[in-house]
């Protein structure tokens, strides 16, 4: 899997799910897994050049930021997709954008410092675009927690 | 410096990619004129108040061997919301579940991201979710190519 052996595979768990908040976290996280700093140093290096790992860091809470956040899709000719992924993807608070297998075959996240702002770049999109865009803000959220469980108990 | 002066450089610094080294808010510290250790209670505040979600590393899914990764609309009655999203919540394979203000004409307003390593195990998850929650209308969203993925730079 990957070349990802069981220690990686702990080290991954460990990041996504119990990271320590400390001054020295992966002394700490070293500490857990009853290895040297440097070794979990080396093998997070080695995970990140190998894409394993995209960051290290916060995840916001977007609406305790302060900012406004929505889903939005719209239904472009196969022959027009780069274009306007172009134009959209040029806007500074689209975080995701997926080329989908449905009626609304391009889906996108974007987030603003308020509802009026993100509105504002919507229009301005499928003015520039030439699309009409569905909005499809979250009224309630249950979760948001991605974690990708690398399965440490196995022995492959 | 201010409080929310400090607080924005903190959030500046960990919304991004904390660097790979023993002591990794050392240069923030020094920066900020603060000990490394006033920086860790500042984001544990920041994370108590919520502000922060998590502080944890983001995997590259499909690198980490989850290749398939499937968004999923439901169509769920209102008032019906809140059990079938807490049954989801509970399944370690959804890594996002919202309700969704969307047009009439579309309808599927439960949402639902799945990662799985295999198409299989993503059709046996949307069946045991279906049992599990009695909501048998739905439709899988699949992604056939990334167009961007990047984190929100807030400040």
């Amino acid at each position: 899997m990957n070349n990802l052996d069981r220690l990686d595979r702990r080290i991954l768990n460990l990041m996504q799910n119990d990271f320590p908040l400390t001054t020295q976290p992966y002394l700490d996280m070293a500490r857990k897994l009853d290895i040297s700093e440097e070794e979990v140093l080396t093998r997070i290096q080695a995970m990140k050049q190998r894409g394993i790992i995209r960051r290290t860091g916060a995840i916001l809470d977007s609406r305790k930021m302060g900012f406004y956040s929505t889903l939005c899709a719209c239904r472009v000719k196969e022959e027009q997709i780069d274009k306007v992924a172009a134009i959209i993807n040029a806007q500074k608070g689209v975080t995701h954008n997926y080329v989908r297998d449905h009626y609304y075959n391009i889906w996108f996240t974007l987030t603003a410092p308020s509802q009026d702002e993100a509105r504002k770049i919507i229009k301005n999109v499928e003015q520039i675009a030439g699309v009409k865009i569905l909005i499809m803000p979250a009224i309630k959220t249950y979760k948001i927690k991605v974690s990708l469980n690398m399965g440490e108990n196995n022995e492959d | 410096m201010k409080t929310r002066d400090i607080n924005r450089e903190i959030i500046r610094f960990v919304q991004g990619d904390i660097p790979v080294e023993s002591r990794p808010f050392a240069s923030l510290a020094e920066r900020l004129n603060l000990s490394e250790k006033e920086i860790v209670e500042r984001i544990r505040d920041l994370r108590d108040q919520g502000v922060i979600r998590r502080f944890a590393a983001i995997l590259r899914h499909y690198n980490a061997g989850f290749k398939v990764n499937a968004m999923v609309a439901w169509k769920v009655a209102v008032a019906d919301a809140d059990r079938v999203g807490t049954i989801m919540a509970g399944f370690d394979e959804v890594s996002h579940c919202y309700l969704r203000e969307v047009p009439a004409e579309f309808g599927y307003n439960l949402f639902s991201m799945i990662h799985a390593r295999s198409t299989e195990q993503i059709n046996t998850l949307l069946e045991e979710l279906a049992f599990r929650t009695g909501i048998s209308d739905y439709m899988i969203i699949k992604s056939i190519r990334e167009l961007k993925k990047v984190s929100m730079e807030y400040v």
